[in-house]
């Protein structure tokens, strides 16, 4: 770990193992030892490409402050035991400052976390598990990572009694937290005198706001239902199914239906169908799911069928890397329909605003008649966090409806927004057919010219003209210098320039929320007073960057970093990236 | 429940003819096409059942026979090729209200949309699949299709595909069809009866309806003198159905199956759950 760039503040904590290890129940039961002790914080997910029982990762970042990305290394990595752990050394950054436990009666721990110069502590976790009947070890680790970085035992152990399912073993696992948690005070004495102590949370006092711990995935889910989408549809996908597990007996709570399609291809056109219907309609896929459902899309687009499609990004292409982040759909979900097809593309900033952009995405879609295809990601989707609650922002969908027997109703009338009046089933008088082939107003296929642009420009026009207001984008200082980004991203993006004003360089931020329609005025003004721009974005062909730089004017070239996953983006990389590109100036 | 209930409206409800299911406009195909009388066999079987035009929806696909929605008064949607079925499937489950009437192809519904045909079998939610079926693809002007005969020539698979025949009514109850029935559009009225009958029975029904195309097919004029009635009732065996079905030889007319299995039903909402209910499971 590089000193200069680690965030102070905050903690870091890797706990890995052998699948059935229970590390990831571990790392969940820290993260919500840490809320109860007043903090914030995440836990990034990482495994094997094995289905079941191979290694695996929870990466653990805890603070006093709202926690975005995780950070460039960790403070410590507690493995229970080292099968094929060593494949984590890009994920698992280590230093001179970190501290290194392993089991040695389950061998040396690898030479490539050795090589960093962590300070390794040799700890007989099978042993100690073993003098307490009925414990699962797992839980002597959280009593030690949870103790090293400071959160008291009585957290710890209210975490793990609120979490826990089996009441027999209960009271020997709480034993195992407590003598966890005595290792490492113990163990804190001797790091003392061996290069300091390990970093450790400060005091975050009691919460003063609402919180939650939620993920990504099931915050999309949330916002989808608060923007009143009552029908999904769903195909499995790694790693967008969360959306999917959620939704299904929420929805049904709230009167809604989750039904599972039998391909991609189901899924889209089942959800254009019950739009169609009246009720709004979403659906979550990832890269490969929503290359099957572009041909639907576009006929949401041209019968004006309001959709919502959250593809989970992952790394691309083809199957790619079906667990791991990557923002490579971009390019695809801003002109991946054949025809001139206007749609809406929205990407969510943080694991919270999963909530609020997949929310905005079903009222967008709902008010514009069109399909909106909301661009979240692995990296946000399957983490898990501790967030302030978001507030509903209460608006509700609104689609414009025809009503009954409206006097010479033509569903497609080319209004001045662009948006007609839709009429449901059910509605007396103003039955229609919505159509995928070009239409007149009226609905009836043509293939004249006249019909042909008329539509053209509607469907273009009531996306062009509508009001999307300041949630377009986070804009963020007022320096010349701005960093442009979107997604995932723009968590160590953020800490990045965070970091940066600490150091005295002045940078501003934007974070798009609308990648489509672009808002070339809303750009201009965001960039008032700018003189040199950096997209900022985490692919192989900057999609973003050159996606600006086709839909918006700079003053000169825009700079770009970018690089592909299944690496997240750190904020020390970044800083980095930034700092040189400033020099260059 | 009162012993003395009226029931009669004080308005008379009008009585539903084919002509208030059909629309003015005209459609595209050919002249002697067998789909002008499935349309005629639709609005008549839509008046037999008298839901209003309004409550009613045609979805369909891509190919000659998927533009019929737009030649009924009901709500249509004309979708892209192959996939009618799922957004029926999401119409009608969203939309239970909705009678729902899916109409296409052999194309349509066995080649680009087979996926579909299988699921929407086994899924068995109520609604009824009307596939006109004239062995060929007419719309891109006459390509082999699944039900088309091996040796068929063509231009884009000359000396035939050599590929066997597809039988959609023995795919349909393997796959979980609850009503099964075949109809040749030649005869208007068996088929607006055998439609109707399809309509009435719950769960999914499908109707292979023999249309011929007269641009592409010629010989299949001829069906109007090989086509006969089954030589027996529907039968609510589908083993007995399957049997019968894999040894005929695609002619026999009729309701050849009605099943008694329960159509698909959503889950019913759970009582006394707000969307701001739904956070509990977040706040710590």
């Amino acid at each position: 770990m590089q000193e200069q760039i680690s965030a102070p503040t905050s903690v870091s904590i890797a706990l890995a193992g052998s699948g059935g290890s229970g590390v990831m129940t571990a790392g969940t039961v820290l993260l919500a030892a840490a809320a109860k002790a007043g903090a914030y914080g995440v836990m990034v997910r990482t495994s094997g490409p094995q289905i079941r029982g191979g290694e695996a990762a929870a990466l653990v970042r805890l603070g006093p402050q709202p926690i975005s990305s995780l950070d460039d290394g960790f403070d410590l990595l507690l493995a229970i035991d080292w099968q094929n752990v060593n494949r984590f050394a890009d994920e698992i950054v280590l230093g001179p400052r970190s501290v290194l436990i392993g089991d040695p009666d389950e061998g040396e721990a690898p030479e490539v976390f050795q090589a960093t110069g962590a300070r390794y502590v040799p700890l007989s976790l099978k042993k100690m598990a073993k003098e307490i009947p009925g414990c699962w070890i797992n839980m002597l680790a959280l009593g030690i990572s949870g103790t090293l970085a400071g959160l008291p035992l009585q957290a710890l152990q209210d975490a793990v009694r609120e979490s826990w399912k089996k009441p027999d073993t209960l009271e020997a696992n709480l034993l195992a937290v407590a003598r966890g948690a005595q290792a490492a005070t113990d163990m804190a004495e001797q790091l003392a005198t061996n290069g300091g102590p390990m970093a450790q949370l400060q005091d975050a006092g009691a919460s003063s706001t609402k919180r939650w711990m939620i993920s990504g995935n099931e915050a999309a889910g949330f916002g989808a239902i608060r923007g009143g989408v009552r029908f999904v549809a769903a195909y499995p996908i790694t790693p967008a199914t969360e959306v999917l597990e959620w939704l299904a007996p929420s929805l049904i709570k709230v009167g809604g239906t989750l039904l599972q399609a039998e391909d991609e291809l189901a899924s889209i056109n089942m959800i254009i169908g019950a739009s169609y219907g009246g009720v709004p309609s979403l659906t979550a896929t990832a890269g490969p799911g929503l290359a099957l459902m572009t041909e639907a899309i576009g006929l949401a687009v041209a019968a004006e069928v309001p959709i919502v499609v959250i593809d989970v990004m992952r790394g691309g292409p083809s199957t790619g890397i079906p667990a791991k982040s990557e923002q490579s759909d971009l390019s695809f979900a801003v002109s991946g329909l054949h025809g001139d097809a206007p749609r809406l593309v929205v990407a969510p900033s943080s694991i919270s605003d999963c909530l609020g952009a997949t929310q905005w995405a079903v009222q967008l879609a709902e008010a514009l008649q069109a399909p909106a295809i909301v661009l979240s990601d692995q990296y946000m989707g399957q983490s898990r966090a501790i967030i302030d609650r978001p507030a509903d922002s209460g608006s509700t969908t609104q689609r414009l409806t025809a009503p009954a027997n409206a006097p010479d109703y033509k569903r497609y009338r080319n209004t001045d927004s662009g948006v007609s009046p839709m009429a449901i089933p059910g509605t007396e008088g103003v039955s229609y057919t919505a159509d995928g082939l070009e239409h007149s107003e009226a609905g009836i296929p043509s293939s004249q010219s006249k019909d042909h642009v008329l539509q053209l420009n509607k469907r273009e026009r009531k996306l062009a003209l509508h009001d999307y207001g300041p949630y377009w984008a986070d804009v963020e200082g007022d320096a010349d210098a701005v960093v442009i980004t979107f997604g995932s991203s723009s968590g160590p993006a953020r800490e990045a320039v965070a970091r940066a004003r600490a150091m005295g360089v002045n940078l501003r931020l934007l974070v798009l929320r609308l990648l489509a329609p672009a808002r070339p005025e809303q750009m201009a003004a965001a960039l008032q007073g700018v003189k040199h721009v950096i997209v900022v974005e985490q692919n192989h062909g900057a999609q973003l960057y050159r996606y600006l730089r086709a839909w918006y004017d700079f003053a000169q070239p825009p700079a770009s970093y970018h690089r592909p996953g299944p690496l997240p983006l750190r904020p020390g990389e970044l800083l980095n990236a930034l700092l040189e590109w400033r020099k260059a100036q | 429940m009162n012993d003395i209930v009226n029931d009669t409206p004080a308005v008379p409800v009008p009585v539903l003819t084919a002509a208030n299911f059909k629309s003015s406009y005209k459609p595209i195909w050919c002249p002697g096409c067998g789909d002008y009388t499935v349309l005629s066999s639709v609005t008549k079987a839509l008046a037999i059942m008298g839901v209003p035009p309004k409550d009613c929806a045609v979805v369909s696909g891509i190919g000659c026979s998927s533009r019929i929605p737009a030649y009924t008064t009901c709500y249509g949607f004309h979708g892209v090729h192959g996939r009618s079925l799922a957004a029926a499937t999401g119409l009608k489950v969203a939309r239970p209200d909705l009678q729902v009437l899916v109409a296409g192809g052999d194309g349509d519904g066995y080649s680009i949309g087979g996926n579909h045909f299988l699921h929407a079998c086994r899924r068995n939610v109520d609604m009824t699949y009307l596939v006109m079926d004239n062995h060929v693809y007419g719309m891109t002007k006459g390509q082999p299709s699944p039900t088309t005969e091996p040796d068929w020539d063509s231009k884009l698979s000359p000396g035939g595909t050599g590929v066997r025949v597809f039988n959609p009514p023995v795919v349909a109850l393997a796959s979980g069809a609850n009503f099964v029935a075949r109809a040749f559009a030649g005869d208007l009225h068996g088929t607006a009866d055998i439609i109707a009958k399809a309509m009435q029975h719950p769960g999914f029904s499908f109707v292979e309806i023999l249309s011929p195309c007269v641009t592409f097919r010629p010989e299949q004029r001829d069906w109007r003198k090989l086509v006969r009635p089954a030589p027996v009732q529907a039968t609510d065996d589908a083993g007995r159905a399957a049997r019968r079905l894999m040894s005929d030889d695609g002619l026999n007319i009729g309701v050849l199956y009605a099943g008694n299995r329960a159509p698909y039903q959503a889950s019913v909402r759970s009582e006394g759950c707000s969307v701001a209910d739904l956070e509990a499971e977040f706040a710590l």
